[in-house]
């Protein structure tokens, strides 16, 4: 077989499960879409945010201490524990939850209403906001996160396509962990909003907020609970990603590689999210792999955004996207 | 009492459809025009004009730009960034290409080049609508800073990677380079701003600015009444991009004197100046000032505070302008959807009957 062929496959495989990833980041965004219409660009600060607040507990750093430190002339910097990765997680969650509820409470309830640029906007306030206090309260150094997924080479998967092809490939536990982690979370997703009352109450806003109204459903409970879950989604691409390259600010820019997947898939898709993130994931590498070498390389930053722009002018909804129908 | 047509007799059709039909405003015009002109320049000093005057200068015109595609067009770009560097590109290769003609025709040649990338990528608009749009023209962003950082062509093969702009003159006083004194740097784009702001307002006010508006309003009602949708759109888009071509024509040439792309046009630039206008007020040239103001007062303000006053560290002082800035742009948002513009707009009509209540 030519060794061409075999690296492309290699490069597909690895474009499958970065695919994988950035359907993570993606899935939040469609999460608080369909429900409230808001186009959340905050959702990458919140997977930063959400990854430097469980180094932050696991590690027992005292929150702010660079900000205390600096008008109290004091010297603290740990409690001195440390925790195992689940009860940090679990203490995040609740970090996440009440970050929602202040969202809700402090932001959205008094937008509601508004034009969806002025939500995006806020949602852009909301993020630059949100990346000056986790660095006020972590410190902005670049932290490593450990919660015990395994990382580096997977030896079976070397050694038999060396038996197979006389070349092993190359991938990384951690990507197929993910992967795994993605499945669940997406089947967790779909379980619940199919059926739990939540998540029925859940569908019925994103369907109709008015008509969900009259039937009951308090809107401001169904928003709290979306910016929940999907600080739950921000939490768990947080992990996945500060395990892969550390937790460091280059984090919250997978937003922008969330963009045309959103764009592909559709805003309102959760399988869309997904298909999405895969085509994204595997067409930027194979370009990269195959193009990119002529033009000068790097051209992961852009490929993605033109594949979904060239994309969108033939389906300007986006692969699985609501049909758009307009009336005058 | 003060802003009133009272007593303002218009005689004749040209009277009738002047820019400022009020006399109060009409005065408060030349006014602003005299102090900009007339005193500015012997007051100010080069930290002045470094920091607030010429950001503000350059930072109104890619606001007023970007105010006629989003503001009056209704058509959301995340681009604009990109687009400054195209200017910035522009005015560097004419600059250094045909270094004889002088850099006024330079600055508007670039504006114009922009303006035929802009439409390129706003052809997309036809067919895609709101947010998709929005993240399209994010595609324009990323593409045309990787183009600017990887095509050595663009920066004249120089080693950095950076362009830096040589010296031009205009009338024998240099506006460009390193020999520049702050009252030229700060005429010369005072000039393109009053220019640009001129041209703005009455493209709006007429038959051009109509469509747009219309097209805003609701696309398929302005085509069913027969405005053109792509003559209508692509106006939008090369009257923007020429705008923001010279803005970012300027901020290279005559502010930064010298720039590495991915930093200076990134994808921040394109948020701050949208942030400019949504602060300042969609659809509105004074919006498109006031925002401009505001956000290039704002951080020199926090850090002359913060670590002036308060003697805090840099680092935290940084930190707190993010979330400054961030929670004043929400608070603002809730506050006050509609922009500073709108808080004058009231002003106005207090302003009207004021002292009596009615």
């Amino acid at each position: 077989m030519p060794e061409q062929f075999i690296f492309g496959i290699e490069v597909f495989l690895n474009g499958l499960m970065a695919g994988v990833l950035y359907a993570l980041v993606a899935l939040g965004f469609v999460l608080i879409y369909k429900a409230s219409g808001i186009f959340n660009y905050a959702q990458g600060v919140m997977a930063l945010f959400a990854a430097m607040t469980l180094v932050g507990i696991m590690d027992g750093q005292v929150p702010f201490s660079h900000l205390i430190n600096a008008i109290f002339g004091t010297d603290v910097h740990h409690f001195g524990w440390h925790l195992p990765g689940l009860v940090g997680i679990l203490l995040t969650m609740l970090v996440m939850i009440a970050l929602a509820l202040i969202v809700q409470k402090v932001i959205f309830k008094h937008l509601v209403g508004q034009e969806p640029i002025i939500l995006f906007m806020a949602t852009i306030g909301l993020a630059y906001f949100m990346e000056g206090l986790g660095d006020l309260m972590w410190g902005a150094d670049i932290k490593k996160l450990n919660v015990g997924l395994p990382q580096g080479i997977n030896i079976w998967i070397d050694e038999t396509t060396y038996n197979i092809f006389d070349y092993g490939f190359f991938i990384d536990n951690l990507d197929i962990v993910a992967t795994i982690i993605a499945v669940i979370l997406v089947a967790v997703l779909v379980a619940f909003s199919q059926y739990t009352k939540q998540g029925r109450a859940m569908r019925a806003v994103a369907d109709d907020h008015q008509a969900a109204l009259s039937v009951g459903v308090s809107l401001n409970f169904i928003w709290i609970m979306v910016w929940s879950v999907a600080g739950f989604v921000a939490l768990v691409a947080g992990v996945v990603w500060g395990t892969k390259s550390g937790v460091q600010f280059s984090l919250s820019l997978i937003a922008l590689k969330a963009l045309p997947v959103l764009m592909l898939g559709g805003f309102t898709s959760i399988p869309g999210a997904i298909v999405g993130g895969l085509i994204i994931g595997v067409g930027e590498k194979l370009f990269e792999f195959a193009i990119g070498p002529l033009i000068g390389g790097a051209t992961e930053n852009w490929f993605a955004y033109v594949l979904a722009l060239i994309f969108l002018v033939f389906r300007p909804q986006g692969l699985f996207g609501e049909k758009i129908i307009e009336r005058v | 009492m003060f802003y009133r047509e009272a007593g303002d007799f218009k005689t004749s059709y040209v009277d009738d459809n002047q820019t400022f039909p009020i006399k109060f405003d009409r005065y408060r015009y030349y006014f602003v025009l005299f102090i900009a002109f007339a005193i500015i320049p012997l007051m100010i000093n080069s930290y002045w004009v470094k920091a607030i005057f010429l950001p503000f200068l350059i930072y109104s015109i890619a606001a007023i730009g970007l105010n006629i595609l989003v503001g009056y067009c209704g058509q959301v770009s995340l681009g604009t960034g990109g687009f400054m560097a195209v200017g910035a590109y522009a005015v560097y290769k004419l600059m250094t290409a045909f270094p004889e003609i002088n850099i006024l025709f330079h600055v508007l040649i670039a504006g114009g080049i922009t303006s035929i990338v802009g439409v390129l990528f706003g052809l997309p608009s036809l067919r895609i609508k709101g947010f998709y749009l929005a993240v399209a023209t994010l595609a324009a962003q990323f593409f045309l800073v990787w183009l600017f950082n990887r095509v050595p062509w663009f920066y004249n093969y120089s080693a950095s990677g950076q362009i830096s702009a040589p010296e031009r003159t205009i009338f024998g006083i240099a506006v460009t380079g390193p020999n520049t004194q702050s009252w030229a740097t700060y005429m010369f784009c005072l000039v393109f701003l009053t220019f640009c702001a001129i041209i703005a307002r009455n493209l709006t006010r007429g038959a051009v600015g109509r469509k747009w508006m219309a097209i805003r309003d609701m696309d398929i009602a302005a085509e069913i009444i027969g405005v053109n949708p792509l003559s209508a759109k692509m106006t939008a888009f090369a009257v923007s991009s020429f705008f923001i071509g010279i803005a970012g024509a300027l901020f290279f040439a005559v502010y930064l004197g010298a720039v590495e792309v991915g930093e200076v046009f990134g994808i921040n630039k394109s948020f701050l100046v949208l942030f400019m206008i949504i602060i300042g007020g969609l659809g509105s040239i004074f919006g498109s000032f006031a925002g401009a103001a505001f956000l290039v007062l704002l951080p020199v303000f926090l850090k002359n505070f913060l670590v002036g006053a308060l003697g805090w560290p840099t680092d935290l002082a940084a930190h707190l302008e993010f979330m400054i800035v961030g929670g004043l742009i929400v608070v603002f948002l809730i506050a006050e959807p509609h922009g500073l513009a709108q808080l004058w707009r009231v002003a106005k009509e207090k302003l009207r009957l004021w002292p009596f209540p009615y």
